[in-house]
């Protein structure tokens, strides 16, 4: 195959230990426990689990280690983290926590370079490069720096090229307009970001529905992230991923022991 | 399990997600530690030999100290050892990625590159289909996260083959006894690794 099954990511937005969700970057409620929700969520049958320390920047903080430590004891699907990583050491410091890739966000945006010195110790695919987007009034898409608050001044297509260049292997790809709110993926950013790059994208912010992930796919996102909907109990991974396979995009089978996966995966 | 199936030693190649690699096997019930010497390496029961990053700078780590003289000579003699990602690709004659850099020379053939029309790295699940044969690998899922792979079947008989398609076909991974690579990840693929780690340390 030449396009792997669609990944269906849940989020953990973690703040002081817990798990929280707002409304565009605000407006935080907690959910629980990182550990507790991240094995929930591989039981049904999430391809991948994402944390991000939502604080770590704004406070001047590394990403919390001891929460990498107790989500990675509980978690054997890939751990990707993101959250203050501003040098080599912070994102080696997380690896040796549990985490199999680090996100790097405010901190590349400022210098790129941090990409590179990534790449070169960890292998691109352990890098990943976390893009906070904001359409503009001009139709195009600023890149947001510092948990969503500081306009940053960057174009977001050109800022995703510098940074696969740099050694980023994978775009994880959020619009700030529509996170937490539920009205679907900014899909003219997928698309556009698709054009400038081969590196996989994950898609984020916004998905309320498989509907929102299959246009989401459409556009060109190799992988859909949520939180709420996972948080809120809206849809279970597995139901996702079945209303994905009716629609057509192929997802990760479960394992059966005995040997053959009992569901097929169907070419789009 | 035996006390001796139940430790695991894991070589320290430098970058790799060790920490994901020690909580597999602690979830089922092993104790890991890492090591990095020869002696270590010759005395261990069973070894993993993991790997992420740069193919020279893991190569550097494994030459260091008579470690893959240690690894040969164990792999020569059929004791369990398992190569994951990078960590297989050190079982084979070389990398694309490293020209010049020898291998383990366990497994047949050198990586080669994923064709750039591909998404590159492959990040993701991908099936896994094992030959006839193969008692380790089971059929499934596995996550890889790679962009080099091996093409060639693992070696004669008794190596037994497991692939996967991305562009191409490629080995995902390779078997003879209680000798294992495997190009993706089973420390990150779910019950499907841990299907997989539980007959390797059954074998």
């Amino acid at each position: 195959m030449t396009r792997l099954p669609i990944r269906v990511l849940p989020c953990l937005d973690v703040r002081d230990g817990r798990v929280v969700k707002g409304v565009g970057f605000k407006r935080l409620a907690d959910q629980g426990d990182p550990a507790a929700l991240a094995r929930a969520y591989e039981a049904q049958g999430a391809d991948e689990v994402v944390v991000l320390d939502v604080s770590a920047t704004s406070e001047r903080r590394s990403a919390r280690l001891d929460t990498v430590r107790a989500v990675r004891r509980r978690l054997s699907v890939p751990l990707a983290v993101g959250g203050g990583v501003a040098r080599a050491e912070d994102a080696a410091a997380l690896l040796e926590a549990g985490a199999d890739k680090v996100a790097a966000n405010t901190a590349a945006v400022r210098r790129p370079g941090l990409l590179s010195e990534l790449a070169a110790r960890f292998g691109s695919q352990c890098v990943v490069v976390a893009v906070d987007a904001a359409a503009t009034a001009d139709g195009g898409y600023e890149v947001i720096v510092r948990s969503g608050t500081e306009p940053s001044g960057l174009d977001a297509v050109a800022w995703v090229q510098t940074a696969a260049e740099a050694g980023a292997g994978e775009i994880l790809l959020t619009s700030v307009d529509r996170d937490g709110a539920k009205a679907g993926y900014d899909l003219e950013l997928v698309r556009r970001v698709r054009a400038a790059v081969s590196v996989p994208i994950v898609a984020s912010g916004g998905a309320e529905s498989p509907a929102h992930m299959a246009a989401a796919v459409e556009a060109g996102a190799d992988a859909v992230l949520a939180a709420s909907i996972f948080h809120q109990s809206t849809w279970t991974v597995d139901g996702i991923k079945d209303a994905l396979l009716e629609m057509g995009v192929p997802v990760r089978p479960r394992f059966r022991e005995e040997g053959v996966p009992v569901e097929a995966v169907r070419a789009p | 399990m035996t006390p001796q199936t139940r430790a695991v030693a894991v070589v320290r190649t430098g970058t790799a997600n060790l920490a994901s690699v020690r909580t597999a096997f602690e979830r089922l019930g092993c104790t890991a530690r890492f090591v990095s010497g020869a002696a270590d390496v010759a005395r261990a029961g069973r070894v993993v030999l993991p790997g992420v990053g740069a193919f020279a700078a893991a190569w550097r780590a494994v030459t260091t100290d008579g470690l893959a003289d240690a690894l040969q000579d164990r792999m020569a003699a059929g004791r369990p050892t398992l190569g994951i990602c990078l960590g297989m690709q050190l079982m084979a004659a070389g990398s694309e990625e490293a020209p010049g850099t020898p291998g383990l020379g366990v497994l047949r053939g050198v990586a080669e590159r994923y064709d750039d029309r591909l998404r590159v790295p492959q990040m993701g699940w991908n099936e896994v289909v094992p030959d006839d044969g193969c008692r380790i690998v089971p059929r499934g899922f596995g996550y890889f996260a790679n962009s080099y792979g091996l093409r060639a079947a693992a070696g004669a008989a008794p190596w037994r083959s497991a692939w996967s398609r991305y562009g191409d076909r490629f080995l995902a991974a390779a078997e003879h006894g209680a000798l294992v690579a495997c190009q993706f990840h089973p420390e990150l693929s779910g019950a499907y690794g841990r299907a997989l780690l539980s007959r390797w340390l059954a074998a």
